[in-house]
């Protein structure tokens, strides 16, 4: 077991690496980005552009400017944005961290919830109208956009009918911290909660639903019935647990990378001022450190995750262990 | 003399269906995915027919803002873009939907487009932009899976590496990074240029990143192809790789790069929404279902249609291509996974 987890950090760390080459080599080495003269602004003269690059170091080889890039991300933290000068970027990251964190979460909640029972019903009416009309449901629910239907939210909720009994206590856009008022935290995310987790309740219950179908062929559910069990308690006490397994590995995928800014469509849509957000300000200003530093972050969460996921995975089940 | 018939096989027991004929009648049973089919067909029909609609119906350019233009709208001349509700009278408040075939059909926009007209002409460039990237993608799936999968060795570690390493970024940070940088410069590698405002560039930054979704399991069915005996047999009697590529392997990738068709082009679309929603997608003039919503944004509680319309075209299509593709997999192979 020791030795599986050891492999699986080191394979972590090499892939952390890998990720950060990609990323700076896209953002300072592709063909034509030329991040100096992207700083300096439109139609600025060579010799501002010279001095750009020696600001920032644009000028020496590429792997001493990775090497300082990295530095600056991890160990001394103090690499600033190109675009509001002095403004650190590693801290901001930090900051909004939390806020993705409530909407992922709060939003993975709901969806375990929702596909399990959603999954379940379908698998125990197999066939029937029931059956149909949920996976029917779930699969517009993996077709819409997200940010569409989060601008819909927003136009039903804040607009319209923002003045009916139904909607009134939904909070204007915007993050309220849970330190403050947790009931305020609770109102102004309910409605981004259910956006996000729209897709992957869809998503899960189809996946729930095709893998409890195929656990319920197994022989032990067959030694299950045979013993006299009740279908229910069949499908809910032995066949669910079982079916579990995979939506516990697409969930550790998923929410590293909502975590890491998969959820930036639903924070913009919503002015939640969180991980996502900062990158997205970030495009609009194209503000290289602050888009890397985003980027990296995140990768570091969905490949930290990943390497849980697969940890968990072989704590459990002892095929998935590294053989001698 | 005697009628000797001549007894042929065939008659007694004619030729099974193949594998694809019966693929065939089973999908074409497929209520659902027929239907989607149909969908799709139509929704592709229209938005091909884009310019004719523009030219005789819309009578506009949906490309040219209109902002001090007039259309006639209950028997009386009527600004396009007229002045805000709001106390103030700031701002302006683009022409609402009429509901009736003709110009402004689905009102106008915030610059006096026509909706409508831009939606179909919308609608081309979203299909575009996601039937290429997903023929892109298919390709070098189909290409870098085989090769890993049957020559194994070195060849396998280095393009499953480069699948990994791909696959271990968040998708939709890739996508996002690869188009700021691209977006602002285009590309200009040598031999390949291309232009910024290009719709190669979505196509291309579209089709690579989802690649290892259907490189790996290709290449997991071909490690599995390969130790088949047909396979062994013919490498047994020393055909040339080519011809076992050809013959033996690709005819098995096929039905799989099948199934994944439809799903990939769903992927696709839904990523190319939201990058031009987030502006780094198809580039202004031109449009596409994401772009509309992005311009919809800042009118959605004047005029929601604008943002409404394109999003619900998307769902339409993009939940057409997800029952096909369930129908696909149903038809031709039942347990192909995506993601895997």
């Amino acid at each position: 077991m020791a030795g599986t987890v050891l492999r699986r950090l080191a394979h972590m760390i090499a892939v952390l690496f890998g990720i950060s080459v990609l990323v700076f080599l896209i953002f300072f080495a592709t063909p034509g980005a030329n991040p100096a003269a992207r700083i300096a602004g439109k139609d600025a003269s060579p010799q501002t552009i010279a001095r750009v690059e020696k600001q920032f170091g644009l000028n020496r080889p590429l792997p001493v400017q990775y090497a300082l890039m990295m530095k600056k991300l991890f160990v001394t933290r103090n690499l600033t944005s190109f675009v509001n000068l002095g403004e650190k970027v590693v801290p901001q990251v930090f900051k909004a961290a939390p806020v993705t964190l409530s909407l992922v979460s709060g939003a993975a909640v709901i969806w375990i919830g929702f596909a399990i029972l959603i999954g379940a019903l379908a698998a125990a009416f197999r066939g029937g109208w029931i059956d149909r009309l949920l996976m029917v449901l779930s699969l517009i629910g993996i077709s819409m956009p997200v940010f569409w239907v989060g601008t819909m939210a927003n136009l039903i909720t804040q607009g319209a009918y923002h003045h009916t009994w139904l909607f009134s206590w939904v909070p204007p856009l915007g993050y309220i911290p849970f330190s403050r008022s947790p009931l305020g935290w609770f109102k102004a995310l309910v409605i981004p909660w259910i956006t996000l987790a729209i897709l992957y309740i869809g998503l899960y219950a189809r996946v729930l639903r095709a893998a409890l179908i195929e656990t319920m062929q197994e022989d032990f559910i067959r030694t299950a019935r045979a013993k006299g069990l009740s279908e229910r308690q069949v499908l809910l006490r032995h066949a669910l647990r079982c079916s579990l397994v995979s939506v516990v590995t697409l969930f550790g995928l998923d929410f590293g990378v909502l975590v890491g800014g998969g959820a930036l469509l639903t924070e913009v849509v919503f002015g939640l001022q969180g991980v996502g957000y900062l990158t997205y300000q970030a495009l609009e200003t194209l503000d290289l450190p602050m888009i890397m530093a985003t980027v990296i972050y995140a990768s570091v969460f969905v490949v930290v995750s990943n390497a849980a996921v697969d940890i968990v995975y072989a704590a459990f089940d002892p095929r998935m262990r590294v053989r001698r | 003399m005697s009628q000797a018939t001549e007894l042929r096989i065939d008659d007694i027991a004619p030729p099974a269906p193949g594998y694809w004929a019966t693929a065939m009648r089973k999908l074409r049973r497929d209520g659902a995915a027929m239907t989607a089919l149909t969908t799709l067909i139509v929704i592709i029909l229209l938005c091909a027919a884009a310019p004719l609609y523009a030219r005789d119906i819309a009578h506009t350019n949906p490309f040219e803002s209109n902002l001090s233009g007039t259309v006639l709208r209950h028997g009386k001349m009527v600004e396009v873009l007229g002045a805000a509700h709001n106390p103030l009278r700031l701002g302006v408040e683009p022409i609402g939907p009429s509901w009736k075939l003709g110009p402004y059909m689905l009102g106008a926009d915030g610059q006096g487009r026509d909706v409508a007209a831009r939606m179909l002409y919308g609608g081309r460039n979203s299909l575009l932009v996601s039937f290429a990237a997903a023929v892109i993608c298919l390709v070098l799936a189909a290409l870098t899976g085989i090769l890993a999968g049957f020559f194994g060795g070195w060849t396998d570690r280095a393009i499953s590496w480069l699948l990994d390493a791909l696959w271990a970024f968040p998708v939709f940070l890739l996508a996002i990074s690869l188009s700021v940088v691209l977006i602002a410069h285009g590309i200009d590698i040598g031999p390949i240029r291309l232009d910024a405002s290009s719709l190669a560039l979505p196509i291309t930054i579209i089709g690579v990143i989802y690649v290892p979704y259907v490189a790996r399991p290709v290449r997991g069915l071909v490690l599995g192809l390969r130790q088949s005996e047909y396979v062994l047999a013919a490498i047994g009697i020393g055909a040339p790789s080519w011809r076992i590529l050809w013959f033996d392997i690709l005819p098995n990738v096929i039905s799989s790069l099948v199934v994944f068709a439809p799903l990939i082009v769903a992927l696709d679309m839904l990523t190319e929404a939201a990058l031009s929603f987030l502006s780094i997608g198809v580039q202004p003039p031109a449009a596409s279902w994401g772009t509309i919503i992005h311009n919809g944004e800042s009118l959605i509680y004047t005029r929601p249609i604008v943002a409404i319309a394109p999003g619900l075209a998307i769902v339409i299509t993009v939940l057409a291509l997800n029952i096909l593709g369930d129908g696909l997999r149903d038809a031709l192979d039942p347990r192909a996974k995506l993601r895997n």
